[in-house]
């Protein structure tokens, strides 16, 4: 349904993105994971057509996104992250004028804008102006436009940001709601929302695509061991003996880069567990060299501390 | 073609949501009313002189003494209020961010900007609607020429299409209201008053800002001539200002 090839977008020099290729199926709900300003936003935005990419293609729904902008426009529904509408505006008032611009028949437009009111229940604050509507009423308006069109493709930017835990767990119930009928995008910077509502998960940071998985998947990663990284002056059997021995250590591994004197290993621990002080007070005490000592591929779960990994106890 | 009709109707809509649209008729009708008393009272207080010395009445008729100087004063107003109605078409989307959705809905640029622009119009049309009521009421005291009224008329409408048009391509350029107003209104005065120094800047360049001053087309309208060559540049000036707003908001996308 969604096929981004070598997506790249420049703000002046700076990239955004760069070569962000992904593949939504229909029918999916992908999660965008990412910290803010990883390029979540700017993907999305190429992708309905809002800003053309520097370098780089998608396909939407069969169409190119720059060369068939307006059939692209015409099959998906958007709801940016700021939520923009028109605060003068009243919300049925609202939602027939996005009805009318997105070519609903006029028969048709009535019944539509009953329906998806009623589906984000918003039918009792129909008559109020947007302007004065709570952020969580916002928010579903927002969905709703977005909605009008029943769109084969639905784009949301952080549709869950700013809200209460009460108005988070409906607006999740309804993206789950609509995942019979749309293919949906949604980008989160947090991470138990992607597993609550995604089938899979696309990680983006510093504007680069860093793991395509499923949220159990993923969260299995996160829970598995740290892996450190250690390079030792001294006998290879001791010194691997001495680190299986280390409370907390469940495997040690020679790495192939040893190389002459020096021994490298890879030390996998349990995660909650930093074993860096003790390991290297064990190879200081025992009068072999300490080389190095880092942990190793870090990048993935770097991205997961910047994430926002914990939720209130209540939306839970 | 059919996506025009929505946003014509959002955006007129949203003029009367908001006080503009008030405000502007208002001062509308406020200064065209004093315009139009002053120039009654002293229409006929030389009717009056004219009744003792027959040589006063040569000349003197409503047409000329109110009609021409009141519609001259009016397009004088819209140099304020013409950038006053137009501001906030773009200015006012792209700084509230609904710009973004309105460029993500299955429209072309070119409906979004005709609709927009066209609810402008009709405002400044019901401005003139208001103005036409005052000569209906000239009319039940004294004969007027309907010939040089009409040609006027279009002579105000084909100018304030000009001046939105330049209004709407200050809004689309920034995302301030009050700089897309003082811009539109900065350079509608210098296109007015460029005309001035026609006499002084010698036999090429004299002609050239003669053209170019937007209020000397309109003279032959006032007079009751429709001349192609007006009309003609008008509606240049109108359909440039249109198509460099649709190369404005192309390039907002490009730049992002």
């Amino acid at each position: 349904m969604i096929e981004a090839e070598k997506l790249t977008k420049y703000y002046d020099k700076v990239a955004a993105i760069e070569d962000v290729s992904f593949t939504v199926d229909k029918g999916e709900i992908v999660g965008f994971l990412g910290p803010n300003g990883a390029g979540k936003t700017t993907t999305m935005r190429i992708l309905t057509g809002f800003l053309p990419p520097s370098s780089g293609t998608a396909r939407v729904a069969g169409y190119d996104i720059l060369a068939d902008s307006l059939q692209v426009r015409r099959r998906i529904g958007y709801l940016p992250e700021a939520v923009p509408l028109y605060t003068d505006m009243k919300v049925a008032t609202y939602l027939e004028f996005v009805a009318e611009v997105k070519g609903l028949e006029r028969r048709e437009r009535r019944r539509s804008v009953g329906q998806i009111m009623e589906k984000c229940r918003i039918v009792d604050v129909q008559r109020m102006l947007i302007g004065s509507l709570s952020r969580g009423y916002r928010q579903r308006v927002g969905i709703a436009q977005a909605l009008l069109n029943n769109p084969e493709v639905l784009i949301l930017d952080e549709p869950t940001v700013g809200l209460d835990p009460k108005q988070i767990i409906e607006i999740r119930q309804l993206i789950k709601e609509l995942s019979g009928q749309s293919t949906i995008i949604l980008s989160t910077h947090i991470l138990p929302e992607v597993s609550m509502v995604c089938q899979r998960v696309i990680i983006i940071n510093d504007g680069h695509i860093i793991a395509v998985d499923t949220p159990e998947n993923l969260t299995a990663r996160l829970q598995s061991s740290a892996k450190l990284l250690l390079t030792v002056d001294g006998p290879v059997g001791q010194v691997e003996e001495a680190l299986t021995q280390l409370p907390g250590v469940l495997r040690v591994e020679l790495n192939d880069e040893s190389r002459d004197a020096t021994v490298s290993f890879v030390v996998e621990s349990e995660r909650s567990h930093d074993l860096r002080r003790e390991v290297s007070r064990l190879i200081v005490d025992r009068g072999w060299g300490l080389l190095e000592l880092r942990p190793a591929d870090m990048t993935l779960e770097e991205i997961f501390i910047r994430l926002v990994t914990e939720e209130h106890q209540e939306v839970q | 073609m059919m996506n025009v009709l929505p946003i014509f109707k959002k955006e007129l809509r949203s003029y009367f949501a908001s006080p503009i649209a008030y405000v502007v008729l208002t001062i509308f009708a406020l200064l065209s009313g004093y315009f139009f008393y002053s120039l009654l009272t002293f229409f006929s207080l030389n009717s009056l002189q004219a009744s003792f010395n027959p040589a006063f009445s040569q000349g003197l008729n409503a047409s000329e003494w109110i009609v021409r100087p009141l519609l001259r004063n009016i397009a004088v107003t819209m140099l304020l209020l013409m950038p006053a109605a137009t501001m906030r078409l773009f200015s006012e989307e792209k700084k509230s961010g609904t710009i973004e959705l309105l460029f993500t809905y299955p429209i072309r640029d070119w409906e979004l900007l005709l609709g927009k622009f066209l609810a402008a119009l009709a405002l400044y049309a019901s401005m003139l609607g208001i103005s036409l009521l005052q000569l209906l009421m000239l009319r039940l005291f004294a004969p007027l020429e309907w010939g040089p009224i009409l040609s006027g008329y279009l002579g105000l409408l084909l100018l304030g299409m000009a001046f939105l048009g330049l209004g709407i391509l200050a809004s689309s350029l920034t995302e301030n209201q009050i700089v897309a107003a003082v811009g539109a209104f900065g350079v509608l005065l210098l296109l007015w008053v460029i005309g001035w120094s026609t006499d002084a800047a010698g036999p090429t360049l004299g002609p050239i800002l003669s053209h170019l001053s937007i209020i000397n087309h309109y003279d032959s309208f006032a007079k009751g001539i429709i001349e192609s060559k007006d009309v003609i540049f008008y509606l240049n000036f109108t359909i440039l200002c249109l198509f460099l707003t649709l190369r404005s908001m192309e390039s907002k996308r490009w730049r992002g």
